[in-house]
């Protein structure tokens, strides 16, 4: 339970009414339910109204719609404050902010994401930034939670996002963008990170037997989704376990050199950019800044450096950025190639 | 691991064509006709041979809960209401089915429809769901284009299917606060009896069901009971949708076999636990109301609604909430106890009053601003909150507080002696709060 109020009377507009095309889809909503129970559209009026008066709800869009549905004032009132989404003050213009902060979405990271808005937006919830044109608000489990953590804009989930990635959201926001709804890693939808491991294939049909359609758009627009076959995984799997063992026969204090250096050969570097401007690493999926940076002092600053990697220098680099085996699941070397031929990496 | 032509839900990443042509070409929509020619029995016996449980938690056979329809109407219509107000913490299933396969759903509503001889049919979608439910509407107007749904369509059932939505209350997941709410009121659960079977929407015969059970039944149908339990153990068959989040290396969503090992979810579908199978610290198996069942019990555990009941838990939505030894428990537990405290409707005295004071001692005891003996006490008061409500959302607050006593006893007592053992300015003072 908590308690909701409707906001001062000073911010409340004087009146409400639908427009036009409001008005015809209220009443289609109507003539779903049996004539004498119309107070079942009451939710989805409500819904509507809000979302046309900047995602907040006012006094007299409540008593509009009761007049409308033939439902005393009370009534709607009590169904207005007892749905938490509805919106009783005035949200931020460009966003309003609603961060999962339930426990599966707190066990990977979403009190990092109520950091953030506090700094960027305001300390508490449910007050407008100086501008007025962000707010925020912990809401409880809002259904995404293969995708912890997340948050939800209106009417869009942004999911799989770090500190960093929410900055780059409200950023996008303040520019008065909407950016792309989604996880914010790479990945399509609930599978696993780094692609699904089943129904990749041609789809079933009820028989059990293939069926002739191709699978939509997969590898040009959406690369990530091919991801390695079963084969390469397997092989990068069992690689792995061989760097594990043979890294835990080094004392505890090795250096990454020494490390990556008990596990392959390290690749030749340059010593500075060719024409002194170097290639934009972080294109590829996979490479953040910091990678980019250590790549960089390794002398690596060209895509075709990357895809020319042998396995000898992909184990290396693995072990030296001390991720073995994600150089290989993320197919860098391929999206690399795929780059310095002008080509887009997974990532774009 | 299960193989891919034994899946139901073939598009559940949303990588192939959602549309209706899509859908068909997967094989959904074939023969629906001749089920519905067969008659409402034969499709209810069908379902009872299957042994399709619910799949919103509960487990309650489903052929059975549409067995108890009226057989003749006394002229009240007769309604089937689609429980999609998914909002166990942890469970993400239907939002999967709802916006990438949800003719799986829309064919299963006109099934169920005519077994238990409802000729409208609604489908109450959570309000978060925004995206989701305009994904479903797409797919009933394209039904309706095709002639697939409403009055005299090809099927031979007259059926009216509409989609509804809430506005952000847990509570709305039980079947009859659900009712309440899409009649237009708070969401504020019913005494049973009356059952809905005899007074549920309007006053009519009504079966509420989950998404999940509805949208199996087609496939069920078409590839026979006898394939559905040949999967899992006896009373606990068929295949299942499982979410898997918290400290796995990769979060996914997947249909699996029932009574597969929980080792075999995280290591062939998780890429395994954050830092190793000895990182594992509990695991929380069926959403957040299920108490959580330590890392040694769970490993090798079948994860079906009988095994994990007798591990004192349960399967619930089949939404796996893994905790690896990073995790300050009687933390997690404590944002769960809010959860509840949040989404308590107020409507019975010991939840309404329980839920927060069970919260406000878990969150100083997360501190250790505690005393010992209000352990017990938070037990005993957990005991007091179960099996007194009117619905379930009592049990299901009490439930996480007793299994984190049961068995991490030792984290509370730990921190309360870390507390004491450095000097503070306030007394910690045994409270009635």
């Amino acid at each position: 339970m908590s308690v909701r109020r409707l906001a001062p009377d000073e911010v409340q507009p004087a009146s409400f009414a639908f427009t036009a095309d409001n008005l015809a889809w209220a009443q289609q909503t109507i003539a779903k339910y049996p004539a004498e129970r119309k107070a079942s559209a009451v939710i989805p009026l409500l819904w509507r109204a809000q979302e046309q008066h900047a995602y907040w709800l006012p006094k007299a869009a409540i008593e509009y719609i009761a007049d409308m549905l033939d439902m005393p004032y009370i009534r709607v009132f009590e169904v207005a404050t007892f749905y938490t989404m509805f919106q009783l003050q005035p949200v931020g213009k460009k966003a309003h902010i609603q961060v999962c902060g339930t426990t599966p979405c707190m066990l990977r990271g979403a009190e990092a994401l109520i950091k953030v808005c506090k700094s960027r937006i305001h300390h508490e919830p449910f007050h407008l930034s100086e501008d007025g044109d962000f707010s925020w608000e912990e809401v409880e489990c809002a259904g995404a939670c293969v995708n912890a953590p997340m948050i939800q804009v209106f009417s869009d989930t942004y999911e799989d996002l770090t500190p960093a990635s929410l900055e780059k959201i409200l950023d996008a926001f303040a520019r008065g963008e909407t950016p792309t709804p989604g996880p914010q890693n790479g990945r399509h939808g609930a599978e696993p990170e780094g692609g699904a491991l089943t129904l990749r294939d041609l789809p079933f049909n009820a028989a059990g037997t293939v069926v002739a359609e191709k699978p939509k758009a997969a590898p040009a627009a959406q690369p990530i989704e091919a991801g390695p076959s079963a084969e390469a995984l397997a092989l990068a799997a069992k690689e792995e376990a061989e760097i594990k063992a043979k890294l835990a026969t080094l004392a505890a204090d090795a250096t990454p050199e020494q490390k990556a250096d008990a596990v392959g050969t390290r690749p030749q570097g340059l010593a500075s950019a060719r024409s002194g401007a170097s290639d934009k690493l972080q294109r590829i999926k996979g490479i953040g800044p910091v990678n980019e940076g250590k790549l960089h002092a390794l002398g690596i600053f060209h895509f075709d450096q990357i895809a020319a990697w042998t396995r000898e220098e992909i184990r290396w680099v693995g072990t030296y950025l001390a991720f073995p085996g994600r150089i290989d699941r993320e197919e860098w070397t391929a999206q690399a190639k795929s780059l310095a031929a002008g080509g887009p990496s997974a990532k774009e | 691991m299960l193989a891919d032509k034994d899946r139901i839900f073939t598009n559940i990443y949303g990588f192939h064509d959602k549309s209706l042509k899509g859908a068909m070409a997967r094989g959904h929509w074939d023969g629906t006709k001749g089920f519905i020619d067969q008659g409402r029995d034969w499709i209810i016996q069908q379902i009872k041979d299957s042994g399709l449980r619910g799949r919103g938690g509960a487990g309650f056979p489903t052929g059975l809960k549409w067995s108890f329809m009226p057989k003749q109407s006394d002229g009240r219509p007769h309604y089937l209401v689609v429980n999609a107000d998914e909002s166990e913490p942890g469970t993400c299933k239907d939002r999967e089915i709802l916006r990438n396969d949800p003719h799986t759903l829309v064919e299963g509503c006109l099934i169920a429809g005519c077994a238990m001889g409802a000729h409208v049919g609604y489908i109450y979608v959570r309000g978060e769901f925004i995206r989701e439910r305009e994904a479903l509407q797409r797919a009933i107007d394209e039904c309706y284009d095709a002639g697939l749904l409403g009055k005299g369509n090809k099927n031979g059932w007259d059926f009216d299917l509409y989609v509804h939505h809430g506005a952000g209350a847990y509570i709305c997941g039980e079947e009859t606060a659900l009712l309440e709410s899409l009649e237009g009121k708070k969401g504020q659960p019913r005494l049973k009896p009356p059952f809905p079977a005899n007074m549920g929407l309007y006053g009519c015969p009504t079966t509420v069901n989950n998404v999940e059970s509805i949208a199996v039944t087609p496939t069920i149908l078409r590839r026979g009971a006898t394939w559905f339990s040949s999967f899992g153990k006896p009373n606990n068959v068929g295949t299942k949708l499982f979410c898997v989040s918290g400290h796995v290396n990769k979060p996914a969503t997947f249909e699996e076999a029932m009574s597969v090992p929980f080792s075999e979810l995280v290591e062939k579908h998780c890429g395994g636990i954050r830092g190793g199978k000895d990182n594992l610290l509990a695991v929380i198996p069926g959403g957040s109301s299920v108490p959580l069942v330590p890392a040694e019990q769970i490993w090798d555990a079948a994860m079906d609604f009988d095994t994990l009941r007798g591990l004192k838990s349960g399967l619930g939505t089949a939404a796996v909430i893994v905790l690896d030894k990073s995790t300050d428990v009687v933390k997690a537990i404590t944002r769960i106890s809010y959860f509840y405290k949040h989404e308590s409707c107020g409507q019975c005295t010991p939840c309404r009053e329980g839920t927060g004071w069970m919260w406000r001692v878990l969150s100083r005891m997360s501190e250790g601003r505690a005393q010992k003996k209000e352990i017990d006490m938070l037990l005993e008061v957990a005991g007091q909150v179960e099996g007194h409500t009117i619905c379930a959302l009592g049990d299901a607050a009490a439930w996480p507080v007793q299994g984190l006593i049961r068995h991490f006893r030792h984290e509370i007592e730990k921190k309360i002696d870390a507390y004491s053992a450095n000097p503070h300015g306030e007394p910690v003072r045994i409270a009635a709060e």
